[in-house]
């Protein structure tokens, strides 16, 4: 390639990026900074902001346990075993992630709200899932299904089954293979998936907003507030404070991915 | 369902060695986990996040009800002709029309886009070296890891009405594809980029000394190794462009020629009108599936030939 065009292509992709990612990620800051440090710091401590970010993190602790427990239950039946409809399993972990949020979150509504097929018999027994924390946690479970899964799978084909055969021969019972053999050998996809689920769980907001009936205090998780905040209550400050602090969240959680990356690749050469 | 009953040691001792070393893919070795119980609980929590919700929709996207249960053949023709036509009035509707429309061409013109930079941004990583680089590679993962709503903001931030810049795309389907564009970023890039770097450059080097210019080696000699990877990401970026929600719904603002097809369904759910919501999103359910399951046959075809 010539110097003079790859100086333009070059140039090209750097513009591109630079309008696309990284002036909106600059002026965000600026934003979020501009009535000063204190402005911000006011703005992401107000009780409707903790108690979004404080309901955001309790459906995450309850939607990602039950996914990763999930994930690794089906990533063990799709890679070490044939029955049929495996294939029908697979597909049905994708749909969730593949599909609109709000699609999720109006299915939920017409299965299991007052104008659904099970609302009444739910509100007989006291349960309320439309505008109700349980709807949201139903709503962030069905979005971040697949990730654990889809993390896992290809370690497991990769694995093989001749560790487990081993235990196996050696007298091991199921339990004590997948505690002592499968386990140890997948934990750091089972990791990388786990924080896939919880990037998603927090940052969920399609879905969410259907379900949630968006009661500030009550049903707002972080994502539903800054839409709030924006939305009703013209509070430009909220906004992009609160969008930055999940945004930092996010990076977090995106520093995991890199290191589990470099280590997951590292692993790969020791055994190799 | 697999069978879960452990093998009777003897059988696994009088078996030879190298049977019992071999990979084992029949369903008579059943490791950890799941027995009977654990498939089963699956199962349940399978239905009731997703294929309950999932059926609920498409009934009352159709309209059929359960209701009339031991009707006759006659009635149940009326019925489904009924839920169709009630279904097919809630999807031309005036705004549910247009939003679909407005969804489809964005998407495809979001994804096209997104495929030629895909190829640009993939080419830069790979081939090009520069101070910086790394921070470039990092700006690809960083609309995947980023909550939609946040890259809403952030395209707000900038091209929204108070815009520092004085580019205010609010309101505009301009700014709608900027965020599609936003959201889509990595698809491409790193559908292409794995490919792109597998490619040995002998191939190249001889095209070029035998006189093709760079455009016509790329196009005859990298570019068919590329083009299914480009496809793709082209499917991926489509389909997430297609039911995109989080990252337009503000800068979309509140406008009927800036509302598509995910930003309409929430419409309808805030005045209540389930029905049409829910035919709506049966449409763009279909839509959405019948895009993944073409790229994933295509892709996939085209992987078996070349292997």
């Amino acid at each position: 390639m010539k110097d003079s065009h790859r100086w333009a292509l070059r140039s090209v992709v750097l513009i591109y990026l630079g309008i696309l990612v990284g002036l909106p990620v600059v002026f965000m800051v600026i934003k979020a900074f501009s009535h000063g440090f204190p402005a911000f710091w006011n703005e992401i401590t107000q009780p409707d902001a903790l108690s979004a970010l404080k309901l955001s993190l309790e459906v995450a602790a309850i939607a990602v346990p039950i996914n990763t427990a999930v994930g690794v239950g089906a990533a063990i039946l799709i890679a070490r075993h044939n029955f049929v409809g495996k294939r029908f399993l697979d597909v049905i972990f994708d749909v969730p992630v593949a599909v609109s949020p709000v699609i999720i979150g109006v299915a939920l509504v017409l299965a299991y709200s007052r104008v659904g097929w099970f609302g009444a018999p739910l509100a007989h027994w006291g349960i309320n899932v439309l505008f109700s924390p349980l709807g949201i946690v139903f709503a962030t479970a069905a979005v971040s299904l697949p990730y654990v899964l889809r993390s896992i799978v290809p370690v497991l084909y990769e694995l093989g089954m001749d560790q487990e055969h081993a235990a196996r021969t050696l007298g091991a019972g199921r339990l004590r293979i997948f505690w002592s053999v499968t386990l140890p050998a997948i934990r750091w996809a089972v990791l990388y998936g786990v924080t896939l689920t919880i990037a998603r769980t927090l940052g969920e907001f399609g879905a969410v907003l259907v379900v949630s009936g968006n009661i500030s205090g009550k049903t707002q998780t972080l994502p539903i507030y800054i839409f709030d905040s924006w939305d009703q209550r013209f509070d430009t400050l909220g906004t992009y404070s609160g969008a930055l602090v999940l945004a930092l969240l996010s990076m977090v959680a995106l520093a995991v991915l890199a290191l589990l990356r470099r280590r997951e690749r590292k692993l790969r050469v020791d055994l190799a | 369902m697999p069978t879960t009953t452990p093998l009777p040691p003897t059988s696994h001792e009088s078996a030879p060695l190298s049977a019992s070393l071999a990979p084992c893919r029949s369903s008579r070795f059943s490791p950890p986990l799941l027995a009977g119980g654990g498939s089963a609980l699956l199962v349940g929590y399978l239905s009731l996040i997703v294929l309950i919700p999932i059926a609920a929709l498409i009934s009352h996207g159709l309209s059929i009800s359960v209701a009339t249960h031991g009707a006759g053949l006659a009635f149940w023709r009326w019925h489904v002709l009924i839920g169709l036509k009630t279904f097919w009035s809630a999807v031309t509707a005036s705004g549910a029309k247009e939003a679909i429309v407005l969804s489809l061409w964005l998407s495809l013109s979001v994804a096209a886009i997104n495929s030629i930079m895909g190829v640009a941004i993939a080419w830069v990583l790979v081939r090009d070296k520069f101070i910086g680089k790394g921070l470039i590679e990092a700006s690809i993962d960083l609309p995947f890891a980023l909550p939609t709503i946040v890259a809403g903001v952030l395209l707000l931030a900038i091209y929204g009405v108070d815009s520092p810049i004085h580019v205010d795309l609010f309101e505009t389907w301009m700014g709608l594809m900027l965020a599609l564009l936003f959201v889509t970023l990595p698809f491409s890039v790193r559908a292409v980029q794995p490919v792109l770097a597998s490619l040995d450059l002998e191939s190249e080097d001889a095209a070029r000394t035998l006189g093709a210019g760079g455009v016509r080696t790329f196009f005859t000699v990298v570019f068919p190794s590329l083009w299914p990877a480009v496809l793709g990401g082209f499917g991926l970026a489509f389909a997430r462009a297609i039911g995109e929600f989080g990252s337009i719904s503000l800068i979309a603002g509140g406008v009927g020629r800036t509302t598509v097809a995910s930003n309409y369904i929430y419409n309808l759910t805030q005045g209540f009108l389930w029905t049409n919501a829910a035919a709506v999103s049966t449409a763009l359910l279909v839509l959405s599936l019948v895009v993944l399951i073409t790229t994933n046959v295509l892709s996939s075809r085209y992987q078996k030939r070349t292997l």
